[in-house]
């Protein structure tokens, strides 16, 4: 759907483009320090694919003079909703709340739309959560997920993430079972300097991890951060094989690790629930990384995961280079997901 | 999840042996269960809304209304409305040129380097000659993957230190065919968003110019309302020729291959389940469908088996469980051929649903370490043992016991759980599919019910089932009552 919105609007270029862009510029805080600002636009950009489907397509049926709320209109309501991989239920949720606020009545495009954005909002809030560090050696961060979700890469923005705040980063590359994979993370390490400790092809992940921590400890690092193999969270041994790398990290740290970040696919469906649960169960994740928001996927599932578990999501990821990192505002995404024209 | 689909629609359907008949309106209630199924499958949402509208209006003839078991009716049509749109079995490549180029293209982390390695491997195993294009300059280390599958295959890998252009790297690779022996190309691309129309532009470029034979999408299957999307956008970029899904091992319903093929319209091929390079199986509609609903894969379970079980051996144990002689040898036989590593565990997992949550219960080496056991215990005893268990005395069960190194009451069990599962195995026999898939389905319940406690002992005739003449009348009964409802309707 945003390819065709894309290819529309490249015919009419001032199709309510400049508008909606500029107030939020004003309103989201962090765009007044310099070095965040570049991070909210790729950010916004990143969104904006999702927030111009949401906003057309709310548009089209609050017409500006208002609508009478019907079935057809709820009915409408619900597919966008459902479109955004929320859920059936979350979705089912939002429309039912309408319903009972405005049936029969005809209302305005604003009026429901703020009505949606709070529901969302209530949802999504979350306490600010800057990563957890620890009181004093290196802060160690174990970061899981299913096979192709995007770890490696978001270990690497992870990296440039620490680097831009002057800390020492420590990798350890504890994906021995995927073919390359320790590779891949070498060339990342490559290009933004940072050390690396690597085991043999299909040896103890475990003993990675041990000698990543015990590297950091030496080196008096600020932060290690340990990339597993991916794993489906149906997976028992594999599940297991993560307690024992926990077992690891805590012999040398107490308090070890201090951060278990889950790398969830934007694109993923509602399996996105079944993931958080797995692993907020075998591995206590601690917070989730929302990877691949580039693309015309939505990343709604993490709806569901916010009304289900306790789980923060920290860090969005968008695009293929180290930079395209952002920290998660719950604010700024919904505001960002769907955004009323202030006409 | 099928348990709660079809007590879904039982709930709704329950008046119906209260008061009656069943109306349109606890049809419909009935029919949201399995929308709201849909959707919690991941199937898109206007795909579910044409779908509905289809499994609507056939749910709702008088022959459904007018059924025993409307519920399983209703489940039927939704399969079998499932199976037409997933289409047929349609695995064949046709590798009838002298050198079959095959292109993988697919969203990033979907699964398109594992899925070339474990394609070229099944490619080689009927009997082609495969050889690898890693035209991955994108992603750090796609290239020495590529090469590492290979090694682990022993198959050809082609590709090109520093070069920046996948373009030149697939012509160069589908030239060096000959070279290498090879008669299927299979050409491993690059990760790329739908929309990112430079990379798009990049694909469609490695299709003109390198004009491979065939074009496959690969699709994670834990993808949500997003395969339209990226589907849709591949399919009108590169005409695609099929589908493979990947990641199915897990508990993702792949709902997003109905929409997929809804979309695009083009087959599905394979389906990848495990991480292993063997794990890659031909599709087949029933078993996805059953999936999609929660319903589990039963096709592909007796697909299995008979992949590890002798066929003559099939063939023998058939007959004696028509006999009705199923011994304790036969009940060796069959858990011997299941002691293979993984194997329970992958069965259990197409099983779906309550059977395949038990897959998570069980470690692997316990479950088949248990088999070697049972194995054993059933060695120790003489002949007259195993053909009929119930000679075996209490002095007769120690020594056994000493024999396979258990404890006495392991000897115990055994028997009890081979006498439950005798009349089932002999129940089996002879029988169709549609009954061999009811006692699978007993099976089921009982397990649910009884988790803990084994298979329990299923019933046998009470004699006071209907004859077949009671059914006739029953049957006429119906035929009549469904006439005087469309004379009345008239």
């Amino acid at each position: 759907m945003a390819l065709f919105r894309r290819s529309k609007k490249q015919t009419t270029p001032n199709d309510g483009e400049a508008t909606p862009t500029e107030p939020t510029q004003q309103r989201t805080p962090d765009d007044s320090t310099a070095d965040s600002g570049s991070l909210w636009t790729r950010v916004r950009q990143g969104l904006k694919k999702t927030r111009d489907v949401l906003r057309t397509d709310i548009r089209d049926i609050f017409k500006s003079e208002g609508q009478l709320v019907d079935e057809e209109f709820l009915n409408r309501l619900f597919a966008i909703l459902v479109k955004t991989d929320m859920g059936a239920r979350p979705a089912a949720e939002i429309r039912d709340n309408i319903e009972s606020k405005f049936s029969g009545r005809v209302i305005e495009f604003e009026e429901a739309l703020a009505e949606i954005r709070n529901h969302l909002k209530d949802i999504l809030a979350q306490p600010p959560q800057p990563v957890r560090f620890a009181d004093s050696g290196p802060t160690v961060i174990l970061v899981v997920g299913v096979n192709g979700s995007g770890k490696t890469t978001s270990i690497a923005k992870l990296t440039n993430y620490f680097q831009s705040q002057g800390k020492k980063v420590v990798l350890g590359a504890a994906d021995t079972f995927r073919a390359a994979a320790v590779e891949q993370l070498i060339i990342w390490s490559e290009r933004l300097g940072a050390e690396i400790v690597t085991g043999e092809a299909n040896s103890d992940p475990a003993s990675v991890a041990h000698r990543t921590v015990a590297t950091a400890l030496e080196q008096n690092a600020d932060i290690c951060i340990v990339d597993t193999a991916g794993r489906l969270q149906t997976q028992t041994n594999l599940m297991k094989q993560l307690e024992k790398i926990f077992r690891v990290m805590s012999k040398q740290i107490p308090d070890a690790p201090h951060e278990v970040f889950l790398v969830l696919d934007a694109t993923a469906g509602q399996n996105g629930v079944s993931q958080a649960k797995g692993f907020s169960e075998a591995a206590n994740c601690t917070g989730i990384i929302l990877s691949k928001l580039d693309g015309t996927a939505k990343g709604g599932v993490i709806i569901p995961i916010r009304q289900e578990f306790e789980i923060p999501v920290l860090f969005v990821g968008q695009g293929e280079q180290a930079e395209d990192l952002a920290q998660f505002d719950a604010d700024a995404f919904v505001s960002g997901l769907i955004e009323e024209e202030v006409s | 999840m099928f348990d709660r689909l079809s007590e879904g629609l039982q709930g709704a359907i329950k008046s119906l042996s209260g008061k009656g008949r069943l109306t349109e309106a606890n049809m419909r209630e009935g029919l949201k269960q399995v929308e709201q199924s849909l959707l919690e499958a991941d199937v898109s949402y206007d795909v579910v809304q044409s779908f509905m509208a289809n499994v609507t209006e056939q749910a709702l003839g008088e022959k459904v209304l007018l059924s025993l078991d409307p519920s399983e009716q209703v489940i039927g049509i939704v399969r079998d409305e499932l199976v037409e749109i997933l289409g047929k079995e349609d695995s064949a490549l046709s590798l009838d040129h002298d050198v079959n180029v095959i292109m993988l293209c697919g969203l990033q982390g979907s699964g398109k380097t594992t899925t070339t390695g474990k394609l070229a491997r099944l490619i080689r195993e009927s009997g082609g000659k495969p050889m690898l294009v890693a035209a991955d300059l994108q992603r750090a280390a796609a290239v020495q993957q590529l090469h590492v599958l290979g090694e682990q295959l022993g198959i050809p890998v082609y590709s090109e230190a520093d070069s920046t252009d996948p373009v030149k790297v697939c012509q160069n690779g589908v030239k060096k065919a000959k070279e290498n022996d090879a008669n299927v190309v299979i050409l491993d691309t690059a990760g790329r968003l739908a929309i990112d129309e430079e990379l798009m532009a990049q694909l469609v470029n490695i299709d003109r110019k390198v004009q491979p034979h065939q074009v496959f999408l690969v699709v994670d299957g834990m993808t949500g309302q997003d395969a339209v999307n990226s589907a849709k956008a591949f399919n009108e970029a590169l005409e695609l020729d099929g589908v493979i899904m990947t990641k199915l091992d897990g508990d993702a319903r792949g709902g997003a291959l109905l929409s997929v093929k809804s979309v695009t319209g083009v087959p599905i091929k394979f389906i990848g389940t495990g991480e292993h390079l063997d794990s890659l199986e031909p599709f087949r509609p029933e078993g996805m469908a059953g999936r999609i609903l929660g319903l589990g894969d039963i096709l592909g379970l007796v697909d299995v088996a008979r992949q590890v079980v002798d066929e003559k051996q099939q063939a023998e144990l058939e007959e004696k469980l028509q006999k009705g002689k199923f011994t304790l040898d036969d009940f060796k036989n069959q858990l011997a051929s299941m002691a293979q590593p993984g194997l329970v565990k992958r069965m259990l997992g197409m099983l779906g649903g309550p059977m395949a949550q038990m897959n998570q219960m069980l470690e692997d080496e316990e479950t088949e370490g248990g088999i070697r056991r049972t194995v054993g215990i059933i060695n120790s005893m003489t002949l007259e043992e195993r053909r009929d268990p119930t000679v075996i005395s209490g002095s007769r069960r120690n020594r056994i016991a000493q024999g396979a190194g258990v404890q006495g009451n392991e000897v115990t069990q055994l028997i009890k759980q081979y006498e439950q599962m005798k009349p089932m195995m002999e129940g089996m026999a002879g029988k169709g599919m549609r009954e061999r898939l009811k006692a699978v389905r007993d099976l089921h319940d009982s397990a649910m019910t009884n988790p803990l406690g084994g298979v329990q002992r299923t019933k046998k005739s009470t004699g006071t089932r209907l004859s077949s003449k009671d059914k006739r009348n029953n049957r006429k009964e119906r035929e009549k009552l469904l006439k005087q409802t469309r004379r009345r309707r008239r």
